[in-house]
C-alpha cells in the first residue's frame, strides 16, 4: 500500500519535471525557431525529468522520506531508464539527424546512423580501459560498466564547466580588466565605419554600372565554367571584366575592414556598458565575488600542482576542512539536516573541481578507492560523494543489502 | 556629390530586416546581381550591395537610380551593445524590406520588433520604447517609409501546406500595410522580368525613389529630355540577421 503511495508521489513529480522541461525547451531554447521534430523535445524533457527524479531520490534518501524498498525500486528503475536514454537513444538520434542533413547519405540514413552509433559505442567502451572497472564478478553488459563510463564522462564535463566558470567569472566582473572607453572613442570609430561603408558603396556603384553597360553592349559576362572555361579566362578576358575583378578585390578587402570595425564598435559599446554596470551596487558585489573567486582559483591550482608533484591524494577540500575546523574546535553545534544538503552539494562540486585539477593518476587512485568499496556481500552504499570523514560522527550512513551486486559508482570513501 | 554634370548622387536607404539564417544575403545578391549566391555565409556587421534601377521604366520620365541595400547582421534579441552599434546604420532610411522565413513561423513574429527598432531609431537604443513590444497599428499608420515584406525559402514548403502559409503571410503584409513577395532565393525565375514579383518590386522601388526625391522637394521634378539620364540614388537596405 505504501508502495503505491510512494510510486504515485514519484510519478507526479516526474510528470511535473517533464512539463517543466517541455516548457523550458519551448520558451528558452527554441524561442526563435519552430520545432519540426517533436522527438527532440520529448527526449529532452524525458532526460530532464529522470535526472531531476534521481536528484529528488537522493534528497529523499538523506531526509528519510518514503519507504526504503520503494525508494530502492525507483532508484533502480531510474538508473535503467537514464542509461537506456543516454547510451542508446540520444547518440542514435544525434547520428540520425546529422546524417539526415547530409544530402548524399539521405537515402540510407538509417543505415548510416546505425553505423555512427556503433562507432560511438566502440569509443565509449574504450573509455573504460584505463580505469580498473572490469572485475570478474560483473558481466560485460551490466549496469556497473555503463554507469562507470557515464560517470567518468559526466564528472569530467562538470569539472571542466565549473573550472571554466570559476575563471570566466572573475574575468568578466573584475573591474581591473576594464579599460576606459569614452564617448568620443565610440563616435570616432563609428565615423570610420561609415566612411568605409561609403567607400564600398561607391566601388559597388561603379561595378554595377560597368556590368550594366557591358550587358547592354551585348558582352555576356560568362563565369568560367569547367576546366576549359578556366583556361580560356586566363588568356582572354574582356577589359570590362578585368576592371570588375580588380574592383571586386578592393571591395573584398574593404568589406573585411568594415567587419572588423563593426566588431570593434560593438566591443566598445559592451565595455561601456560593463563600466556602467560596475558602478552599480550589484556590480560592486560581483566585483568582490570576482576577487574572492580569483584567490580561490589560484589556491586550487596551487594545491593541485602540489598534489601532482608530490603524488599525494587530495583528501578534503577547503570548504569541508573549514567546516571541520569550525565544528571541532569551536564546538558549534548546528542543525545537521538543514546544513547537510547545501554544504554537501557545494563540497561535491569542489570534489569535482578537485578531480579535474588533479592529474589523471589521481583520478585512477580515486577510482581504485571506489571499486574497493565493493564488499563481498554485494552491499550497495547509496549516498553519493557527499560523505566525508569529517561528517561521519554526525551523519547517518545508509546501507542496503541487495540481491544483485549492483554497485553505485557514486559512492566515495575517504580514509 | 556630382559626377560629370549629369549624375547626381544622393543617398537612399533601404533596410531589410529579418532573423538570422533567413536568407537576406542570398536575396540581396539575387536582387543586385541577378545571380544566385553560391556560398552564403554568416553576415557579420553590415554588407552593402548596389542595384541599378530604372525609375518609371518605359515612360518618358525614365531615370536611372542606384539603390543601396544595407544588410546588417544581428538578431532582434541580441545584446544591447550590438543594437547600439546597429543604430549607427539607421540614419536616413528611405525604405524597409522585411524578410522572413516561410518555413519558420517565429521569424515573422519578430518582424514587428524589427520594424519598431528601425522606426524608433531616434530614441536612445537602450531607452524605453513606446510600446511594450506588442504590435500597435498606430505605429505604422503615420509611417511614411515604404515597406515591403518578402518571404524566403518558398521551395521548402510542401504543396499541401502552401495555402495555409500564404494566407498567414498575407495577413502579415496587411498588418504592415505593405506589399508582399514570396520567393526562393536560389531560383532566379521568381524575379524574372515581367513576372508579378518583378512588377511589385519595381513598383516598390519607384515608391521609395518618389518619397525620397519628389515629395521632399514638395513638387515634381519636370521630365528630362534625356531618356537615359543617370540619377544617383542609393537605397541602403539593412538586413538584420
Amino acid at each position: 500500500m505504501s508502495f503505491l503511495i510512494d510510486s504515485s508521489i514519484m510519478i507526479t513529480s516526474q510528470i511535473f519535471f517533464f512539463g517543466f522541461g517541455w516548457l523550458f525547451f519551448m520558451r528558452q531554447l527554441f524561442k526563435d525557431y519552430e520545432v519540426r521534430q517533436y522527438v527532440v523535445q520529448v527526449i529532452f524533457s524525458v532526460t530532464f525529468a529522470f535526472s531531476c527524479t534521481m536528484f529528488e531520490l537522493i534528497i529523499f534518501e538523506i531526509l528519510g522520506v518514503l519507504n526504503s524498498s520503494s525508494r530502492y525500486f525507483h532508484w533502480k528503475m531510474n538508473l535503467c531508464v537514464i542509461l537506456l536514454i543516454l547510451v542508446f537513444m540520444v547518440p542514435f538520434y544525434i547520428g540520425y539527424f546529422i546524417v539526415s542533413n547530409i544530402r548524399l547519405l539521405h537515402k540510407q540514413r538509417l543505415l548510416f546512423s546505425c553505423l555512427l552509433w556503433l562507432t560511438f559505442m566502440y569509443f565509449f567502451w574504450k573509455l573504460g580501459d584505463p580505469f580498473p572497472i572490469l572485475s570478474p564478478k560483473h558481466g560485460i553488459l551490466s549496469i556497473e560498466q555503463l554507469i562507470s563510463r557515464v560517470g567518468v564522462i559526466g564528472v569530467t564535463l562538470m569539472a571542466l564547466l565549473s573550472g571554466f566558470g570559476a575563471v570566466n567569472c572573475p574575468y568578466t566582473y573584475l573591474s581591473y580588466f576594464l579599460r576606459n572607453v569614452t564617448d568620443t572613442d565610440i563616435v570616432a570609430l563609428e565615423r570610420r565605419l561609415l566612411q568605409t561603408m561609403d567607400m564600398i558603396i561607391s566601388k559597388k556603384k561603379r561595378m554595377a554600372m560597368t556590368r550594366r553597360t557591358m550587358f547592354q553592349k551585348g558582352e555576356v559576362h560568362n563565369k568560367p565554367s569547367g576546366f576549359w572555361g578556366m583556361i580560356k579566362s586566363v588568356t582572354t578576358s574582356a577589359p570590362g571584366s578585368e576592371n570588375l575583378t580588380l574592383i571586386q578585390q578592393e571591395v573584398d578587402a574593404l568589406e573585411e575592414l568594415s567587419r572588423q570595425l563593426f566588431l570593434e564598435t560593438a566591443d566598445l559599446y559592451a565595455t561601456k556598458e560593463r563600466i556602467e554596470y560596475s558602478k552599480t551596487f550589484k556590480g560592486k558585489y560581483f566585483n568582490f565575488l570576482g576577487y574572492f573567486f580569483s584567490i580561490y582559483c589560484v589556491w586550487k591550482i596551487f594545491m593541485a600542482t602540489i598534489n601532482i608533484v608530490f603524488d599525494r591524494v587530495g583528501k578534503t577540500d577547503p570548504v569541508t576542512r573549514g567546516i571541520e575546523i569550525t565544528v571541532n574546535y569551536l564546538g558549534i553545534q548546528f542543525d545537521m539536516l538543514a546544513m547537510q544538503l547545501p554544504l554537501r552539494c557545494f563540497s561535491a562540486l569542489n570534489q569535482a573541481q578537485g578531480i579535474t585539477a588533479a592529474s589523471h593518476s589521481e583520478a585512477i587512485q580515486e577510482e581504485k578507492k571506489v571499486s574497493s568499496c565493493d564488499s563481498d556481500e554485494g552491499e550497495v552504499l547509496v549516498p553519493t560523494h557527499f560523505l566525508h570523514s569529517g561528517w561521519n560522527n554526525h551523519c547517518h550512513v545508509y546501507q542496503r543489502t541487495a540481491d544483485h551486486s549492483y554497485q553505485v559508482l557514486l559512492c566515495h570513501i575517504q580514509q | 556629390m556630382k559626377l560629370k554634370g549629369h549624375d547626381v548622387e544622393e543617398e537612399e536607404e533601404l533596410f531589410s530586416f529579418s532573423k538570422r539564417g533567413v536568407g537576406k544575403s542570398s536575396l540581396v545578391h539575387l536582387l543586385c546581381q541577378n545571380q544566385v549566391l553560391g556560398n552564403p555565409s554568416w553576415t557579420v556587421g553590415c554588407s552593402v550591395d548596389v542595384r541599378v534601377h530604372d525609375y518609371k521604366e518605359g515612360t518618358p520620365e525614365e531615370k536611372t537610380y542606384y539603390i543601396e541595400f544595407w544588410d546588417v547582421g544581428g538578431s532582434v534579441g541580441s545584446a544591447s551593445s550590438v543594437k547600439s552599434t546597429r543604430a549607427v546604420f539607421y540614419n536616413s532610411v528611405n525604405g524597409i524590406i522585411l524578410v522572413h522565413d516561410l518555413t519558420n513561423k517565429k521569424s515573422s513574429q519578430n518582424l514587428y520588433r524589427w520594424s519598431l527598432e528601425a522606426l524608433n531609431r531616434d530614441l536612445v537604443p537602450t531607452g524605453v520604447l513606446v510600446t511594450n513590444g506588442d504590435y500597435d497599428r498606430e505605429q505604422f499608420a503615420d509611417n511614411q517609409i515604404p515597406l515591403l515584406v518578402i518571404g524566403t525559402k518558398l521551395d521548402q514548403i510542401h504543396e499541401t501546406k502552401r495555402h495555409e502559409v500564404l494566407t498567414r503571410t498575407a495577413f502579415l503584409a496587411e498588418d504592415f500595410n505593405a506589399e508582399e513577395i514570396n520567393l526562393d532565393c536560389t531560383n532566379p525565375r521568381y524575379l524574372a522580368a515581367g513576372s508579378s514579383n518583378a512588377v511589385k518590386l519595381s513598383r516598390f522601388f519607384d515608391k521609395v525613389i518618389e518619397k525620397r526625391y519628389f515629395l521632399r522637394d514638395g513638387n515634381q521634378i519636370p521630365g528630362f529630355p534625356d531618356r537615359k539620364r543617370f540619377g544617383g540614388g542609393t537605397l541602403k537596405s539593412l538586413h538584420y540577421d
